[in-house]
């Protein structure tokens, strides 16, 4: 009983750094699968988590907040599109621009505002988005095993990380069965069949840049709001890119994106359990092998030493008509 | 191949593109830098002049100008030599962290050695284990097809996984909290600028400036005539260029992948001749403090040439040092706003860098009284 | 391409299907189409043909909307129509087959001929709907598919008729097709054009663009001649032959033949055995071929283009490498040495190779001229001065080029890309030819240049070849490969299918070996 207790603990702690990993895995789904390579993704998270703290301080509702959030991720979305889909800029360079831009800031506006270094106020009560407990959770609480995974993994989570784990199926219903998703999925492989259909490979490409700024929004809310108490200097810590790499893990497909996800997510919350805790068998791991787990397995992927990953074709190239 | 190409008449020279439009894209970003300053309440004016002084004011700011320049110049170097062999290395930052490993380790295990031996040995330790943090994308981008974009973001991560252990749980000065190593041997610290004038009499007030400065130096005047002036310099830019022409010319361009990225890698690696031979006298965790990354918009800047990175590293370089001036006279102007600056300056000249193209053709044609093409009248 | 008697097309009282009035097209400063006038009669196959860069290509994307014209009129049906965009096109009845299929590799079928009118929101009506009405197309037109099959698993072929497929489902009336030959064998083009008459006769409109005689002769009613961004003549296709339309094509009279002596064959430079080449991915391009070369003596092999020749010269220059057989060089097997058989030893042993394409392999297009002009020769002694290069001997060098090969611009210091094709092939050539090869192979050695530079470009083969040298030329036009070569060999589907001397040769014989038929052998063909 100790055991599942450990491991329900472990598996929740999973789902919760899981999270922004799967919006912002999704977000970049969007605007590879249309041809635009998201570099981007960490910067425009924490944008939406400086965002969503400052204004969840400032009016004292999480949900104006995440508001905000979603609002400056795709303002920075669109800057993303001006350079790499109007002006044909090289979108590796651009993903990093925005990086190091909101890296700074963040932290600049955080201290000119409430004069804080590096970080908003803490958010406290209502400013904050809230556990849910699930219906039922506490009567099933005892019940053995059902109880126990219903109660600490299924129950207890903040919204937002329900709206993460609908936004996966979701996706996958709108690039496998609408006409948007048939069409996404075209402009990201061959742009010129897109063209000649008559569509427009500009407008998908800014379109699919909105929802990826929704999406990087949602998850840079829950890491200030939700997650965790207030905005901190680099609080994305590395999990943008780590989205990417899940998302090449996953070869950008909605299911096993989310799988990728979760394994990473994984990783990390064994990470934090067993520092100082010697393995029966293993020893005594340092947390730094187990970190270096996600990185290296996507760079094994990429290789092909493990499947294969294959890109949209027309990723990273700017769409110019040929003559 | 030194010579710049003479331009065909009716066509615009490359001065415009290589000169005119980074300066224009650099006053773009500082004039959106400009309108952040109003917002926070200050005057732009008044916080550049701030920044300039702070940079070049003193024979310390210089100082310290030049020694954030000197990294830049490492890194500038090592991802315009990966570019012009047609990769994308953005893994500047762990190749430079590994290659601190490198020299650090150099310098622990040759203590009482005089310091030009240790830097030797150092240069060539950074190199090595700089150019094996690039050589493994290369490879694995070479024959195997993974993209550099992506194995070199995920060494960068592993590096750092590495580090910290190495830092927290095995060179670890031992009795210390602090996760970073033994200082070096005041032999194997290379000597900073300011203590060799001093033997002439100059004193100027303490900053890091170091030899590796002249060591950065070198290596834009080795990478220059590497990539324009040796034949193996020529097969990296035809490979860059152009994959199926270097292959008809019998270049290999796995070869020139795997050579090239391990360069890129050891130039990369060097930069810890500068923060931790030079300054830090010890190793110290995340020393290289996301200096990768603006060394690829100093490469940008600098249009992956020597001449034109040495400029950008100067000019990056004074933006960091001015930046701490700044935020010290205007304390709500901090060192944050100075990496928002440089992610501008990236956008603007990397990202955004053709917005001002057709204005500035148009304009130069304009002036040169050149006919316009029909097609631009009527379309 | 077996001719069939043309169906007599003179409606003259219909309106046009498509009518173009005054267009023009400026790329920058390259006026790509100049006042086109246009009439395409309704239920009959139209032919334009043109050399490569005479605009045809330019005009039709013009009418389907992919480039804008500048201007002139667009009619459709006597209706003037403003078409900015492919939507335009589709909604005034007109379809285009690409040259480069624009298909999403990775789609099915069904899901390519969707595209773009997919009928709502959700996929699912739409996909049934469209698989019924691919099924009664198939049946209307003889175009059969399979709706689920992925589009990157089809052949060249099958991928075309999706092409055809969209454009047929968008309610295409007028239906264009750019070059569409070029990658099928000839047992796809007896087909394509089979569905191309049942569409007339079912009351289509066909637009075929080529650059092919033989097909305009053999397929269409009528057929339009555009020169250098101009049209120059419509005809009647019953009314006029292969050797008027060539010379309106070209402009003036085409020069056959090259004034030359015959040749001195000496002794064998080089000797294929029996070899094979599988490309990347996994094909065998190259069956069994066997030939020689002899010094002092042009070998020239004919065939259409896609039937093994550019993996023959790919293999032979040692850029590919060849899957099993012999090549003998001077006596010499260096098929399965890889230190023998690359592209840098092979120049070095005197092996000189001007690749097919000389922009995509032949040039570095951001190079100076003089940095192109040493594109394999870059470690040859005579342009390093220990580790570095030596500035002023290749731009020494390249002037010298220049000159003797007449290149314009005269600069050795303007990029590669500030030159014309021709001038870019001559920069190549002089390359090839002036470090002395005893074996020089040699694709498409006048592909994309002006009539002027064919001569020099032929006249300079043929001295070499004079001098004593070994010479493989690989052409796709027919013309050149009689008029250069001693010896033609012809190639089909990969295998070698005969061999015979230029004296013998016409374009007939030449015609049924380069549809894999040996008349030799087969006298019932």
């Amino acid at each position: 009983m100790d055991n599942l207790n450990d491991i329900v603990t472990i598996l929740a702690s999973t789902v919760r750094l899981g999270t922004p990993l799967i919006l912002c895995a999704i977000a970049g789904l969007f605007s590879e699968r249309s041809g635009v390579v998201d570099m981007g993704l960490e910067g425009k998270m924490l944008g939406g988590a400086f965002l969503a703290a400052s204004v969840a301080y400032l009016t004292g509702s999480p949900w104006l907040g995440l508001l905000a959030a979603i609002g400056f991720s795709i303002a920075i979305s669109m800057l993303h599109g001006y350079a790499c889909v109007t002006l044909n800029g090289d979108q590796v360079v651009t993903g990093v621009a925005i990086n190091i831009m909101i890296a700074g800031f963040g932290p600049t506006f955080a201290f000119s505002w409430f004069n804080l270094g590096g970080r908003t106020p803490n958010l406290s009560g209502g400013q904050r988005f809230k556990d849910i407990t699930l219906p039922l959770a506490d009567t099933l609480k005892d019940v053995p095993v059902i109880g126990t995974i219903y109660d600490g993994l299924i129950s207890g989570h903040n919204i937002l990380v329900y709206v993460a784990f609908a936004v996966v199926p979701l996706s996958w219903w709108v690039l496998y069965k609408t006409r948007f998703g048939l069409r996404l999925r075209a402009v990201g492989e061959n742009p010129s069949a897109v063209d000649v259909a008559g569509i427009s490979v500009r407008g998908m490409r800014y379109q699919a840049l909105v929802i990826n700024g929704v999406l990087c929004g949602i998850a840079g809310a829950y890491l200030s709001t939700a997650h965790g108490a207030g905005f901190i200097r680099d609080m994305s810590a590395g999990k943008g890119y780590l989205a990417l790499a899940a998302l090449i893990f996953g070869k950008w497909k909605p299911g096993p994106t989310l799988a990728a996800c979760l394994l990473f997510a994984f990783a990390d919350a064994v990470q934090v359990r067993i520092q100082g805790v010697p393995l029966p068998f293993i020893g005594m791991v340092p947390s730094s092998f187990v970190q270096m787990i996600p990185y290296v397995l996507t760079v094994l992927v990429l290789a092909g030493f493990v499947g294969k990953s294959v890109g949209p074709k027309a990723a990273g190239i700017p769409y110019v008509k040929e003559r | 191949m030194a010579s710049p190409a003479s331009s065909k008449p009716g066509e615009i020279p490359g001065w415009i593109y290589n000169v005119i439009l980074p300066i224009l894209n650099l006053l773009a970003a500082l004039v959106v830098s400009g309108i952040l300053i109003l917002l926070i309440g200050e005057n732009p004016i008044n916080a550049l002049w701030v920044l300039i002084q702070g940079a070049f004011g003193y024979a310390d700011n210089i100082g310290y100008t030049l020694y954030y320049a000197t990294s830049l110049i490492f890194v500038g170097l090592g991802f315009a030599v990966a570019a012009h062999g047609g990769k994308f290395n953005i893994g500047g930052e762990g190749q430079g962290y590994i290659g601190g490993l490198g020299i650090g380790l150099a310098c622990l295990y040759m203590g009482s050695t005089p310091w030009p031996i240790v830097m030797l040995v150092a240069i060539v330790g950074g190199a090595v284990c700089g150019g094996v943090w690039g050589l493994v994308p290369g490879y694995l981008a070479a024959k195997r097809g993974a993209h550099t974009v992506i194995t070199t973001i995920m060494f960068n991560f592993i590096a750092s996984a590495l580090m910290t252990y190495l830092l927290v749980d095995v060179l670890i000065r031992p009795g210390q909290q602090n996760p970073e190593s033994e200082t070096f041997a005041v032999t194997s610290q290379l000597p900073q600028v300011r203590d060799i004038l001093l033997n002439f009499g100059i004193n100027i007030p303490p900053n890091p400036l170091n030899v590796s400065f002249v060591i950065a130096l070198l290596c834009c005047v080795a990478v220059y005539y590497y990539i324009w002036r040796t034949r193996w310099g020529y097969e990296l830019r035809a490979v860059g260029q152009n994959e199926k022409a270097a292959v008809y010319a019998g270049i290999s361009p796995t070869m020139i992948t795997i050579i090239s990225m391990t360069i890129s890698g050891a130039l990369c690696g060097l930069m810890g001749l500068n923060v931790l031979m030079g300054d830090q006298h010890r190793i110290v965790l995340n020393f290289t403090a996301g200096l990768g990354f603006v060394g690829i918009a100093v490469a940008l800047m600098g249009r992956n040439h020597p001449f034109g990175i040495l400029l950008a590293s100067l000019l990056f370089g004074a933006l960091y040092q001015g930046g701490s001036q700044l935020s010290f006279d205007i304390p709500v102007l901090n060192r944050d706003l100075v990496v928002v600056i440089q992610g501008l300056v990236i956008l603007f000249t990397g990202a955004l860098e053709n917005q001002f193209k057709p204005y500035l053709e148009w304009t130069y044609r304009r002036l040169t009284r050149q006919s316009v093409p029909q097609s631009t009248k009527e379309a | 391409m077996t001719s069939a008697p043309n169906k007599p097309a003179s409606k003259a009282a219909a309106l046009p299907a498509l009518e173009l009035r005054k267009v023009n097209k400026w790329f920058g400063t390259n006026h790509a189409n100049r006042d086109i006038d246009l009439a395409v009669q309704p239920g009959t196959i139209h032919g334009i043909i043109g050399e490569n860069g005479a605009g045809k290509s330019t005009i039709m994307s013009i009418v389907y909307g992919f480039y804008s014209a500048d201007s002139g009129e667009v009619l459709v049906n006597g209706t003037p129509v403003t078409i900015t965009s492919p939507k335009d096109a589709l909604a005034a009845g007109i379809g285009m087959v690409h040259q480069h299929f624009k298909l999403v590799d990775n789609f099915t079928v069904l899901e390519n001929v969707i595209l773009g009118v997919e009928g709502g929101m959700k996929l699912a009506a739409g996909m049934a709907r469209a698989r019924a009405e691919l099924e009664r197309l198939e049946r209307e037109y003889g175009l059969e598919v399979s709706p689920d099959s992925v589009v990157e698993d089809l052949p060249v072929g099958i991928q075309q008729r999706v092409e055809i497929l969209k454009a047929l489902y968008r309610g295409a009336d007028t239906l264009i097709l750019d070059e569409p030959t070029g990658v099928l064998t000839p047992q796809e083009v007896d087909e394509l054009f089979r569905i191309l008459r049942q569409l007339r006769e079912q009351g289509k409109t066909i637009i075929i663009i080529t650059h092919k005689l033989g097909e305009v002769m053999a397929l269409t009613d009528r057929v339009s001649v555009m020169r250098r961004g101009e049209m120059v003549a419509h005809r009647q296709t019953a009314e006029t032959s292969k050797e008027e339309l060539a010379e309106l094509m070209v402009g003036r009279k085409v020069l056959l033949r090259v004034a030359k002596g015959p040749a001195n064959p000496g002794a064998t430079v080089l000797k294929i055995d029996g070899l094979n080449v599988i490309d990347g991915q996994g094909v065998r391009r190259v069956k069994d071929v066997s030939l020689d070369v002899r010094a002092g003596e042009i070998v020239g092999i004919a065939g259409v283009s896609g039937n093994g020749q550019s993996e023959l010269l790919q293999a032979l220059s040692g850029i590919m490498k060849p899957a099993s057989g012999q090549i003998l060089y001077k006596g010499e097997d260096i098929a399965g040495d890889p230190a023998k058989l690359n592209a840098r030893a092979l120049r070095k042993a005197g092996v000189g190779h001007v690749p097919e394409d000389r922009q995509r392999e032949g040039l570095v297009m951001s190079f100076l001229a003089a940095e192109s002009a040493i594109l394999g020769y870059h470690d040859l002694p005579a342009y390093n001065r220990g580790i570095l290069m030596d500035r002023d001997a290749i731009i020494a060098e390249t002037q010298r080029y220049i000159e003797k090969y007449d290149v314009r611009p005269t600069s050795p210091t303007y990029k590669s890309s500030n030159f014309s094709g021709g001038n870019q092939q001559k920069l190549v050539l002089a390359r090839e030819i002036e470090n002395d090869p005893d074996l020089l192979l040699i694709g498409q050695p006048t592909r994309g240049v002006d009539i002027g530079a064919i001569e020099f470009i032929h006249s300079r083969l043929i001295e070499m070849r004079d001098a004593g040298k070994a010479i493989l030329v690989v052409s796709t036009e027919l013309d050149e490969v009689m008029s250069l070569s001693d010896r033609i060999v012809v190639m089909f589907d990969g295998h070698v299918v005969g061999e015979l001397p230029a004296s013998e040769a016409d374009e007939r014989i030449l015609g049924l070996m380069m549809a894999g038929i040996d008349p030799k052998k087969n006298q019932a063909a």
